[in-house]
């Protein structure tokens, strides 16, 4: 039934930072303020909207959350203070553990998981491997065309030292405690979804 | 008073001194004017400057101040003296200021100099024709206050009276007082951190009210008579069988509102459809008699649908907002979830309108769960499980979506409770009405009965520049009555209106003006000799002051008078005057001014400015220095709606080659101090070209704009260009007569 609540009171009890969603008034500055925002399927306002408006498979099936790339514009404009940013990221979680976001089918869950272990392996993002990751993906042929499409731009980074050529890098100082403090933080992350 | 004795004084600072030949304007003053003291002064304002007028007051039996300096609108403390005979000449702000003599061009220089003496020629002809004015009093006047009606802000009207000491007459229609207020459950918050409901103040105020020995309750009773005018209303009361009547000295007006008839509403908000389609009030009622529930079949309603601007904003319904519902559904919103834990509370909007703190309550009732959402109602049926099924158009997802829910509230707006309808029934003068019909206050004006309508049925006056005021001298609304509003802004009104109400009552014991023109001691004065009984004063009068007897004589009722002087400008006899502002002094003003001959080649023209927003712009464009034709002489005017014709006509005989007026905006949203001022004007000027063609002049020689206070930009122009207009036109033929 269109408006029930069922689904937007799970939401603001058990999707990370989620009770903020019922704060929004709807303004519309947050879509207007995201550089990926003709990118989404659904600004966040909207995605907020459908929330309460009960339409738990858009939500859930948006690539909305997929897209952020954490800028924090959203967040340092909205008028009523919301976290949006990591509201969002909450949604994406909530997706996953709903089983919704199979990495299968949404290339955005695909790239944040070949992007977690790379970052987690070394404590920083080797960016030759990940693209090589993404770009192979679909098979040889496509990754090396991909790579030759992307020439210019990788050499251009190069140039500006924004791209590590080197594949396999060493690990940050101190990851030991890098590793320790992820472990901790999806403890704490497990034993609040097991309470919810 | 013993006889005039007139001190001009002219100022030579701010530069007047370096720019103009003092001397030769002295001479102007004591030997053209024969004014007998005339001095100079470096710095007039300042304690020595002053200290000067006040000796010359003191040792030289001077009782008439001429002073010349700056604009009358500044240095208003330093030139304040004990004497009611005082003319401000301005050499600085529209003289000085305006003429650009920097480059020490002999002819610009000469120019000005002709332009303050002509300035000091009227401001002298001026005071020479000014008397004394002698207040309006009457033993019969009374410094009562009345308010009408017994809600919420009459109630605090009445209170506000009580405190300040003075006496207050309640009249309430009704057998109990607290009005709308009364049937509320809680009230939206009025304190930080305006979060929470709080409790209805209602109670606690009429047992203030009720207690206060100061004020005096009538109820179950209407009002049948309100004759006089502010100071000397006799106000009857129609009470059970007995009718009394009461002198009160000014009246609040308090009657509330009326909510929009529900079965009006368009089909689609479905008001009808089930009994549990229910307006906000009746929300309301059913939340303070504790259950909220379905009215069909008595369920618990724990889903409902609260759609805000039923009927409002809307050209077939109220073209206007209400300006409280949007607090007052959020309100709804909350008791429904206080009440039910899974409560869904749907509140649809068109704009959701929380100024101020509100927002902090908006905030709030969204913390507890409330959806609000921008759309509208489309359809409303019964549901399949009792209650209704409503489809609303989300605008926020661009979706049309279908709602099971227990209870549509309508949020309808409210109606003015004034009679503003029916200008054209004046009662019998002077005389009790024979019943209340629908007036409120059944007054005896020669207007009609009723209040006169701002718009939309409200008795507003300007609500921007003027609130509380009212048409109607001595009479001020406040609250619901006077425009929609809600408890925190009736509370504010009503302490206002009460303010405006005792200063009314002092003002008019003093026999001092109202609003617009606070303090004047001048009232108008008749010779009733010369009168024709045309009418055109009573029926022009802005504020209808002006009743008729049965043979169309005028009857002026002073304390009613807003000194405006419409009334003088509409006499074609001229027979309406004021101790300090009349037909010949204006007219002996214009023909005082120094007409060059045609072969100098300098024409003349004349502005009359309305003192209220004209001036203050023309001062400004004193202060920008933005230079200004030196062929323009001013002359301000009260309002443009005490132009008389006959200067028009005068000053073409006198030699002027042009003639602007500068009024006020008019017609609907007009600017207008005295309401019409200026449209009057506009109305005479019409006329004027029958004069014009008299002379054998070109009627493109009298034109007049409207002027705003903020039009400084834009004025030198303005008159700049008129000028150019006049300049390329031949001379006024009359200068060589």
């Amino acid at each position: 039934m269109a408006y029930d609540l069922a689904f937007a009171r799970d939401v603001y009890k058990n999707s990370e930072m989620g009770h903020w969603i019922k704060m929004c008034k709807q303004c519309g500055v947050c879509a207007g303020s995201c550089p990926l925002g003709p990118h989404w399927e659904h600004s966040p306002r909207q995605l907020f909207q459908l929330v309460r408006a009960g339409k738990k498979e858009e939500v859930l099936r948006s690539n909305s959350m997929w897209m952020c790339t954490s800028c924090y514009n959203c967040i340092v404009r909205c008028p009523r203070e919301l976290p949006i940013t990591h509201i969002v990221h909450g949604l994406a979680r909530y997706a996953v553990v709903h089983g919704y976001a199979d990495p299968k089918q949404s290339t955005h869950r695909f790239a944040s998981n070949i992007f977690w272990p790379n970052i987690v392996s070394t404590g920083r993002v080797g960016e030759a491997m990940l693209t090589m990751r993404l770009y192979f993906a679909d098979g040889l042929s496509a990754g090396i065309k991909q790579g030759l499409e992307m020439k210019d731009s990788a050499l251009g980074m190069l140039k500006t030292r924004r791209l590590n050529p080197i594949p396999l890098r060493g690990k940050i100082k101190g990851f030991a405690g890098f590793k320790a403090m992820l472990a901790k933080a999806q403890e704490l992350e497990k034993k609040r979804e097991a309470a919810a | 008073m013993e006889a005039k004795k007139i001190g001009c004084y002219i100022c030579t600072g701010c530069g007047i001194g370096e720019a103009m030949n003092v001397a030769a304007l002295e001479k102007v003053a004591s030997k053209e004017q024969k004014i007998p003291v005339t001095r100079s002064h470096p710095y007039l304002c300042g304690a020595e400057g002053v200290g000067m007028i006040r000796q010359d007051m003191a040792n030289e039996g001077v009782n008439a101040l001429l002073i010349a300096a700056c604009s009358h609108r500044f240095k208003t403390d330093e030139f304040q003296f004990d004497t009611p005979l005082l003319d401000r000449v301005d050499l600085r702000d529209k003289v000085l200021w305006v003429q650009d003599v920097a480059s020490g061009d002999a002819t610009a220089k000469e120019d000005l100099q002709m332009m303050a003496a002509d300035y000091l020629r009227m401001g002298s002809v001026k005071l020479k024709k000014m008397e004394p004015p002698d207040p309006f009093q009457d033993a019969g006047f009374s410094k009562d206050v009345l308010v009408v009606g017994g809600g919420i802000a009459g109630l605090t009207a009445a209170k506000e009276v009580a405190a300040t000491g003075y006496r207050a007459i309640l009249v309430e229609k009704s057998a109990a007082l607290g009005g709308m207020v009364a049937r509320m459950h809680k009230v939206t918050p009025s304190r930080a951190p305006y979060r929470e409901l709080e409790e209805n103040p209602i109670q606690a105020l009429i047992a203030t009210v009720e207690g206060d020995s100061h004020i005096k309750v009538y109820k179950n009773a209407a009002i049948r008579s309100t004759l006089g005018a502010p100071g000397l209303f006799d106000v009857t009361i129609h009470n059970g069988d007995t009718l009394t009547t009461e002198r009160v000295g000014s009246i609040i007006l308090t009657t509330g509102y009326s909510l929009y008839d529900p079965k009006k509403l368009d089909a689609r908000l479905g008001y009808g459809v089930s009994p549990d389609v229910v307006t906000s009030l009746e929300f309301e009622e059913m939340a303070k008699a504790g259950k909220i529930v379905r009215k069909s079949d008595g369920q618990p309603a724990r889903r409902v649908v609260f759609s805000l601007c039923a009927g409002q904003r809307d050209a077939n319904h109220l073209e206007y907002c209400s300006g409280a519902c949007c607090a007052y559904s959020l309100k709804h919103a909350l008791y429904l979830m206080e009440q039910y834990k899974d409560g869904s509370a749907y509140v649809l909007f068109q704009e959701l309108r929380t100024p101020g703190q509100g927002e902090e309550f908006y905030r709030r009732v969204q913390e507890e769960g409330g959806v609000i959402i921008k759309g509208d109602v489309e359809k409303v049926e019964k549901g399949a499980a009792g209650g209704l099924r409503v489809q609303i158009h989300d605008k926020l997802l661009r979706g049309h979506e279908q709602l099971e829910v227990d209870l549509l509230v309508l949020a309808t707006g409210m109606l003015s409770t004034v009679d503003t309808s029916d200008p054209n029934n004046p009662s019998p003068v002077g005389q009790v009405a024979s019943e209340e019909a629908a007036y409120v206050l059944n007054l005896d004006y020669r207007q009609g009965r009723s209040m006169p309508e701002l718009k939309w049925g409200f008795p507003d006056s300007h609500f921007i520049c003027f609130p509380y005021e009212t048409r109607r001298s001595g009479i001020y609304a406040a609250g619901p009555a006077r425009r929609p509003m809600g408890i925190a802004e009736s509370i504010t009104d009503a302490t206002g209106a009460a303010l405006k109400a005792i200063q009314a009552v002092e003002s008019v014991a003093r026999g001092a003006g109202l609003h617009p023109r606070a303090g004047d001691l001048s009232y108008p004065s008749f010779r009733r000799e010369g009168c024709t009984q045309c009418k055109r004063c009573t029926e022009e009068c802005p504020f209808g002051a002006i009743n008729e007897d049965e043979k169309s004589n005028p009857q002026f009722n002073p304390t009613r008078c807003r000194r405006c002087g419409t009334c003088m400008g509409a006499c074609p006899q001229k027979v309406i005057s004021f101790a300090n502002y009349s037909v010949d002094m204006i007219g002996s003003m214009l023909k005082e001014v120094e007409v060059p001959p045609a072969d100098d080649e300098k024409p003349r023209i004349l502005v009359f400015a309305c003192v209220n927003d004209a001036i203050p712009a023309l001062d400004t464009v004193g202060r920008n220095r933005t230079p200004l034709s030196p062929y323009v002489r001013i002359i301000p005017l009260r309002c443009m709606g005490s132009m008389s014709l006959v200067w028009v006509a005068d000053a073409m005989s006198s030699g002027f080659d042009g003639i602007l007026l500068m009024g006020c905006r008019h017609g609907e949203d007009y600017q207008c101090h005295n309401v019409r001022g200026s449209a009057l004007a506009e109305n005479r000027l019409s006329k004027v070209s029958e004069t014009l063609n008299r002379l054998q002049l070109e009627s493109s020689r009298v034109k007049m704009v409207e002027v705003n206070i903020m039009d400084a930009d834009t004025l030198p122009a303005l008159i700049n260009d008129f000028a150019a207009q006049i300049g390329s036109m031949e001379l006024n033929p009359y200068k060589e007569f």
